[in-house]
């Protein structure tokens, strides 16, 4: 009880002096601080994100810039990874892709990751009809190959980063929906959830500050995979003409354009596809690592 | 009772299904007639569509329309081709099928060795060596690792053929070998993951405890003990992961040019053909329920406890 009053009255001396309290004695955080996947996977995706964050600097040359000139050229101090059959400097394009397809698998999976908890929520904590019948449409969903359904809802909706949005905003919550709707069924049964119950608090203030608290955890730690799920798609689009638009340079759309040129050129396919795995291992390292450090005692 | 019980909640998702596939239509922005035919269409064929899909008639009708099509096994003619959709759905099922059917068998092949030999060296070397495969596997596009295989072993050592499905029999098997093999490394990692936590917990149970302190020599209680009581849990698996595997072949295909129904959903997007992309989809989805059925119904007969819960 004493350490929040000291924190509203204390000088910045003391300010200080808790945070380093905070940091040894907050048992997540210092469980964080110890843990190698985290710390790992932490580095590699930070390292990938001030790469996207600081394309511009980086890149050295403009990612659409062609030189019909200076078209396949290997690689050089000029132009350290080649150029491609446009003349356009690989390097300069892999950062900018990386920007491109990193912000796209952020981005796009903070819709399902919100509806999906929602949904799920509803459907574990009230169960009944709404659960029998959220649950039915999620086994629709799911009954839909992955790829296929992506596929076809970004061609129906059109191709391209909107296409993107939409599909896996229809696609994507239901694996989120699932985590959430058994792990809220477990914690409904809990006895603390049956005295805020029995406490009289509304059905609001028990999802919002009881529940979601402890189911909220899984669903972050499958939104690590998720992102490279989303990428992996967003790549794959890319690779088929259907996700982010030439001339953005994208690492699918550079796979594509380099299997032209595999026999005599292989590193403009491969390449790409290095960075896609690079970052999976990198997010795949986060989600292990905080899935170790949110899981209770 | 469990058999009929499986049987009826598979229904409302069939119906599902349908109406997704049929809804698709309307996610199309505009009028969806006028949007796949193009700008060059004349008013007069975008009308024909319309009428043909009933778009002027309330959406009851139009769905009532798709039904009685879809009763016929069709989703209706193909505005590429000008024939059936059932006609070239079923033309090319085979290949999709054995691409299929033969990448299931390489996952297994692959993941049980693995999964198993890193539950019994737990927390040494081999065990923190295979607990990486899911690690580097997640992260790897499936078309990559197609190209990649098809660098090394058809460009580079001349092994197999670059693409295609050939003529015989032995010529399909030798031709599905690369495209399975870069469809199975896509499940792999989920399955190696699962694989060997439940081979841990089977380890650790007590029967194995019993077998063991019988004497049994350590090679037999792995192949009949173990093995006996994992397989239920890895069809489970194979049948949850097997609407991935299916998903994935569609962009594999595609890059070893097999003419399977991957492909021709690809080539009917590129011709802006509905009908043919809504035929693929709905033949997908109700493979995933079928399938999903089955290992379900072979795991309750497997394991009695599956039955009560």
């Amino acid at each position: 009880m004493s350490a929040p009053e000291l924190a509203t009255t204390g000088s910045s001396e003391q300010a200080v002096a808790l945070e380093g309290f905070v940091v040894r004695s907050h048992p997540t955080l210092r469980k964080a601080l110890r843990n190698r996947s985290l710390l790992t996977g932490g580095a590699i995706v930070g390292t990938l994100v001030l790469i996207a964050i600081l394309a511009p600097w980086i890149a050295r040359y403009d990612p659409l810039q062609q030189d019909l000139a200076a078209t396949l050229q290997l690689p050089s101090w000029v132009h350290w990874l080649g150029t491609d059959e446009l003349g356009r400097d690989v390097w300069s394009r892999l950062v900018w892709a990386a920007r491109f397809d990193l912000a796209t698998g952020f981005f796009v999976v903070l819709f399902p990751f919100a509806f999906g908890t929602l949904i799920g929520t509803l459907a574990g904590y009230y169960g009944g009809w709404i659960d029998t019948v959220l649950s039915r449409i999620i086994d629709v969903v799911m009954a839909f190959p992955y790829y296929v359904l992506i596929i076809t809802l970004v061609f129906v909706v059109g191709k391209g980063i909107r296409g993107i949005f939409i599909a896996f905003a229809l696609a994507d919550w239901v694996t989120y929906a699932r985590t959430v709707r058994s792990t809220t069924l477990v914690a409904r049964r809990m006895d603390w959830a049956a005295a805020a119950r029995s406490g009289g608090l509304s059905d609001r203030r028990i999802i919002v500050h009881h529940i979601l608290p402890n189911t909220i955890t899984q669903a972050i730690v499958y939104a690590m995979s998720d992102v490279v799920y989303v990428i992996l798609a967003v790549v794959t689009l890319g690779y088929l003409g259907l996700g982010i638009q030439a001339p953005q340079p994208d690492w699918g759309s550079m796979i594509f354009d380099g299997q032209l040129f595999m026999t005599t050129r292989w590193w403009l396919s491969t390449i790409p596809g290095l960075c896609v795995v690079v970052t999976g291992i990198g997010l795949s390292l986060v989600g292990d690592g905080l899935a170790d450090v949110l899981r209770p005692e | 009772m469990y058999v009929l019980r499986r049987l009826l909640q598979a229904i409302p998702v069939v119906l599902g299904i349908v109406v997704v596939v049929f809804f698709m239509l309307r996610l199309i922005p505009g009028d969806p007639a006028a949007a796949l035919l193009g700008t060059h269409a004349t008013p007069e064929a975008i009308q024909a569509l319309r009428d043909r899909w009933g778009l002027d008639e309330p959406i009851w009708v139009q769905f009532w329309l798709f039904l009685q099509q879809l009763a016929q096994g069709d989703t209706g003619t193909s505005l590429f081709y000008d024939v059936s959709t059932r006609t070239l759905i079923a033309s090319r099922i085979p290949v999709t099928v054995a691409l299929v059917a033969l990448a299931s068998v390489f996952s297994v092949l692959i993941a049980v060795p693995l999964a198993t030999y890193a539950a019994v060296r737990k927390d040494r070397l081999p065990d923190h060596a295979i607990r990486m495969v899911p690690l580097v596997g997640l992260g790897m596009p499936s078309f990559w690792v197609g190209l990649v295989l098809i660098l090394l072993f058809s460009v580079q050592l001349g092994w197999f053929p670059v693409g295609g499905w050939g003529d015989t029999f032995a010529e399909h098997v030798y031709g599905l070998i690369l495209p399975a093999l870069t469809s199975a490394l896509g499940i792999v990692p989920l399955l190696v993951r699962s694989l060997r936590a439940g081979m841990l917990e089977v380890l650790e149970a007590d029967y194995v405890a019993v077998a063991r302190s019988k004497g049994i020599r350590e090679s037999r209680v792995l192949f009949v003990h173990v093995a006996r009581n994992a397989f239920v849990p890895t069809l489970t698996l194979l049948g949850i992961n097997i609407a991935f595997l299916m998903g994935a072949t569609v962009v594999v295909e595609r890059v070893f040019q097999l003419n399977g129904l991957g492909s021709l959903m690809l080539t009917a997007i590129s011709n802006r053909d509905f009908p043919v992309v809504q035929g693929v989809t709905i033949i997908f989805a109700l493979a995933v329920v079928v399938i999903t059925l089955v290992t379900d119904l072979v795991a309750a007969a497997t394991d009695p406890r599956i039955k009560l819960s």
